[in-house]
């Protein structure tokens, strides 16, 4: 698939880990995008709003509503932006309102993609100088306004809690009253940020600063992209090829059409689309349809086939993503080598509200909404295959029901399928496109599935050498980000595993690129939900073998790493850490994994039960510089325990002959409230810039527990999920 | 066909297949999103609605088995459980991404409706039904607890 964009190097930014996009846009297509001059003054100078920038407006009525570049799927942008403006305007959080900003990549890009787009636990790091600008401007104009409107000076005027203030004359204030005047004001370039030891609501802990969407989301009133409803609507869902890279040979749609409800049959590139009037006549008419699949170029492998010949393929070096030293050497002198092969399953992102988008195409403009993560690209995408240049279409982006990074879409292949139907069906009716979770688990995009097989050798005691060969497919290949790619390595494939926080003398990292027609796509911490396995399992297993405590041991391999020492020790803590061996059937197992700049360790407290690992308890130590929302940094940990701690003992995406098995929750089993552990979070103070916290608390959990169970006198599960191991 | 069912209160006159599920009925017929498709054979429990006060998987009830039982929804819900649940919701911002978290406040209210002072058991029992993958569990269950204690 091809979208129009132009990638290149230039947009990766030095320093950061993990996903780094790199787009280059045709950004003056954008220039004219529809809707921004309405963001920018979104109710014009008549009503007496101040709007100093595109993120920004302050009303009559003092509420302050702040334009949210980065989707809200769970993880917190809405309140976490929020914040970094309100802070720097030194508003009170009750006046505070938040907006998601439609699809603009002039306006609303992200500074570390250079596209408007949310992913890579980005949200935070980038924004937050920049959203703190935003606020310091509007809180120079207000001040400046209030000076003008009482003829003093503005640096006699103070501002807290939204009240401006001039003491010497006894004269105070609220925004509102200030906004029309203010906006009349020339705009500063600058204004000065206030230094962090004055941060009211940036690093706040006593409940002034609450998520600014609770109240919607525990009432039903929240609306999700699968909640708009136009008169006229048509909902849409399409038949999919059943292996991958299947396609329509033949379709007889009569019984489909006769389908009480069902209004149209039209095949598009992707599949056969069923246009209805509701959501179950669709559903029912799409089973009525007799489709014939041309299956010449689809992938009919199974996951033990592939496994296989993974399996040989590690057996080879592949190409060198990290070295130092001479591990040839190493292995061939060691006193001892220890061996070790991981298999890590295709893993679906199932978000709970599957994947779904609105349109109106009227034959000269289209509407879009939906929960668009890489906004511009599908953007760009619906434009594309709508033959229309970007301004003709605008994109609102919508609440996303979860993600874990299955609508941030690279390939746009969600908002070329919506287009696609609308094109299909022609300029008219809107259209509400709607995956069933069949469709989703079903359809591809998964996790790859990646085979580590790692060796360590022993010498005099100490761990002397390691090697890892890593085989799996790449997620960027033969996507527009595809040049991201470096002596034919994805880094995404390789992230903390082709470099340790450990010190050990002589180390490899290689990888085989492997050719399977099964799309895959980033899952919640991407490469690091296999690689932090592999790496934490083995190097605990080689600590183990070496009569090395989990944790003393990692500590003293980390000399050059002190942000993980950091933790690690803030964990140990935190556990009361003694020893790893059971007491009382519970067994200890530690982790500690960098990903996305953040820094996590985690203990978990495992016992072993007729129905496998029961996992009572969890601390977690996390170091991901300035902590701007601590409650939302605590809820991401708590989630992405439960997240990776589910998907470690349950899912699989097991594909026969090419085919997906599991189809359901029934099948590809999800955590429920029963299975998870007690959690405890400690956040390290740190003055560091700030870090994502979406992703990086999952990879952890999974290796913690295996190294519990390896107290327990059961092997560290070679192969996820666990409960396949340990049943 | 014309089906007429009760819906928080008031009758309905709603247009569907006999077969249709009560959850697409209240969100497609009736415009009553708040209750949410998540599976559609009831694994997740994002759809729960209260039938004659019992929470019960509105995906899984064709509309023509509804009758004269009374249907209440997330839009409708009311009485003191559903203040307390609601509130301590809210208090310990237990949504993320929120969207199955209508049906946890169902299945919440239910359970409290039933068993003044749950524990743990009687929480795990109640809740298991609903899926959160956000993995919002250790809220809900504060939450829960926080909510019995105000009534």
């Amino acid at each position: 698939m091809t979208n129009g964009i132009q990638v290149s190097r230039r947009g990766m930014l030095q320093g950061m880990g993990g996903l780094v996009l790199a787009f280059t846009l045709p950004i003056a297509n954008a220039r004219a995008q529809s809707g921004a001059a309405n963001v920018f003054r979104p109710m014009g100078t008549a009503t007496g709003v101040l709007a100093p920038n595109a993120f920004l407006r302050v009303a009559p009525d003092d509420t302050v509503t702040i334009l949210v570049k980065h989707i809200e799927l769970g993880q917190g942008p809405l309140t976490g932006l929020s914040t970094l403006v309100a802070e720097e305007m030194d508003a009170d959080w009750s006046q505070v309102r938040a907006e998601l900003a439609p699809s603009n990549p002039e306006l609303y890009k992200n500074l570390m993609f250079g596209i408007q787009g949310t992913g890579g636990s980005t949200a935070i790091a980038n924004s937050y100088e920049q959203m703190r600008k935003a606020g310091a401007v509007a809180r120079a104009m207000l001040v400046a306004a209030a000076a003008q409107t009482w003829s003093v000076q503005s640096s006699e005027i103070t501002v807290e809690k939204g009240v401006l203030r001039h003491a010497k004359s006894n004269r105070e204030g609220r925004f509102g009253e200030f906004a029309q005047t203010a906006d009349r004001l020339p705009i500063p370039d600058d204004a000065p940020l206030k230094d962090p030891a004055n941060f009211r609501l940036i690093g706040s802990d006593d409940g002034t600063v609450k998520r600014v969407d609770s109240a919607a989301k525990s009432t039903g009133k929240q609306v999700f992209t699968i909640d708009v409803r136009e008169p006229d609507m048509l909902t849409v869902v399409v038949q999919r090829p059943p292996r991958f890279g299947g396609r329509v040979a033949s379709v007889d749609a009569a019984a489909a059409r006769a389908v009480p409800g069902v209004v149209d049959v039209k095949t598009i590139p992707g599949g056969v689309a069923v246009y209805a009037n509701g959501t179950w006549p669709a559903i029912k008419g799409r089973k009525a349809l007799r489709v014939q699949w041309d299956e010449s170029r689809a992938e009919k492998r199974g996951s033990e086939q592939l496994i296989a010949e993974y399996r040989a393929l590690a057996q080879k070096p592949g190409a060198v993503a990290g070295s130092h030293g001479d591990t040839q050497a190493a292995f061939n002198n060691a006193d001892r080598v220890i061996e070790a092969e991981f298999v890590f399953p295709y893993l679906a992102h199932a978000p709970m509200e599957p994947l779904d988008g609105f349109i109106h195409w009227d034959g000269q403009q289209a509407r879009a909404r939906f929960a668009s993560q890489l906004t511009t690209v599908d953007h760009q995408t619906i434009a594309r295959v709508l033959g229309v240049p970007m301004e003709r279409v605008a994109l609102q982006p919508l609440l996303g029901g979860g993600s874990f990074g299955r609508r941030s879409q690279q390939t746009a292949h969600l908002a070329d399928e919506l287009a696609q139907a609308a094109k299909a069906m022609g300029p008219g009716r809107p259209l509400k496109l709607v995956w069933t979770r069949e469709d989703d688990i079903r359809g591809g995009y998964y996790r790859p599935l990646t085979l580590h097989r790692m060796r360590g050798a022993i010498r005099d005691g100490r761990i002397a050498a390691w090697s890892d060969t890593i085989v799996n497919q790449s997620i960027l290949k033969g996507s527009p980000m595809e040049n991201m790619l470096k002596n034919g390595i994805d880094p995404t494939s390789v992230e903390g595993a082709q470099s340790l926080p450990y010190d050990i003398p002589d180390f490899r990292c290689d990888l085989h690129t492997t050719d399977v027609g099964v799309p895959v796509l980033w899952w919640r911490s991407v490469g690091h939900s296999h690689t932090g396995y592999a790496v934490e399992c083995f190097i605990d297993e080689l600590l183990q073998e070496t009569g090395q405590d989990p944790v003393a041991g990692r500590l003293a391999l980390m000399e050059k790493a002190p942000r993980h020492a950091g933790v690690l020790r803030a964990v140990a803590d935190l556990a009361r850490w003694v020893s790893p061996e059971p007491v009382n059937g519970r067994a200890r197992g530690v982790a500690v994994v960098e990903s996305f700049h953040s820094y996590i360790a985690q203990i978990a407290e495992v016992s072993l039960t007729d129905a496998g690992p029961r996992v009572h308890n969890v601390w977690c130590a996390v170091d991901c510089g300035v902590a701007v929302n601590p409650d939302v940094i605590r809820a991401q940990m708590e989630g992405g325990i439960g997240y990776g701690l589910g998907h470690a003992l349950f899912a699989e995406v097991t594909l026969d002959e090419g085919r997906p098995v599991p189809g359901n929750f029934d099948a590809y089993r999800s955590l429920r409230i029963h299975e998870m552990p007690l959690v405890e979070v400690a956040i390290v103070r740190s003055t560091e810039k700030p870090t994502g916290v979406g992703e990086p608390g999952v990879p952890p959990i999974g290796p913690a527990i295996a190294n519990a169970l390896a107290r327990l006198g059961v092997e560290r599960p070679r192969r996820l999920p666990v409960v396949r191991e340990t049943v | 066909m014309a089906f007429v069912i009760k819906v928080n209160g008031a009758s309905h006159s709603v247009d569907a297949d006999r077969d249709t599920p009560l959850l697409w009925v209240l969100r497609d017929n009736l415009g009553m999103t708040g209750t949410k498709f998540g599976c559609g054979v009831a694994q997740c429990g994002a759809c729960t609605v209260f039938l004659d006060g019992k929470p019960l998987r509105s995906c899984s009830l064709p509309v023509s088995a509804v009758g004269e039982h009374e249907v209440t929804t997330i839009e409708g819900v009311a009485g003191p459980e559903a203040e307390a649940v609601q509130r301590a919701w809210i208090a310990r911002d237990v949504p993320q991404c929120g969207y199955c978290q209508s049906g946890q406040v169902m299945s919440a209210i239910a359970l409290l409706r039933e068993v003044r002072k749950p524990d743990d058991r009687d929480i795990d029992l109640a809740m298991n039904g609903n899926i959160c993958r956000c993995a919002t569990y250790v809220r809900i269950r504060a939450a829960i607890k926080d909510a019995a204690g105000t009534l």
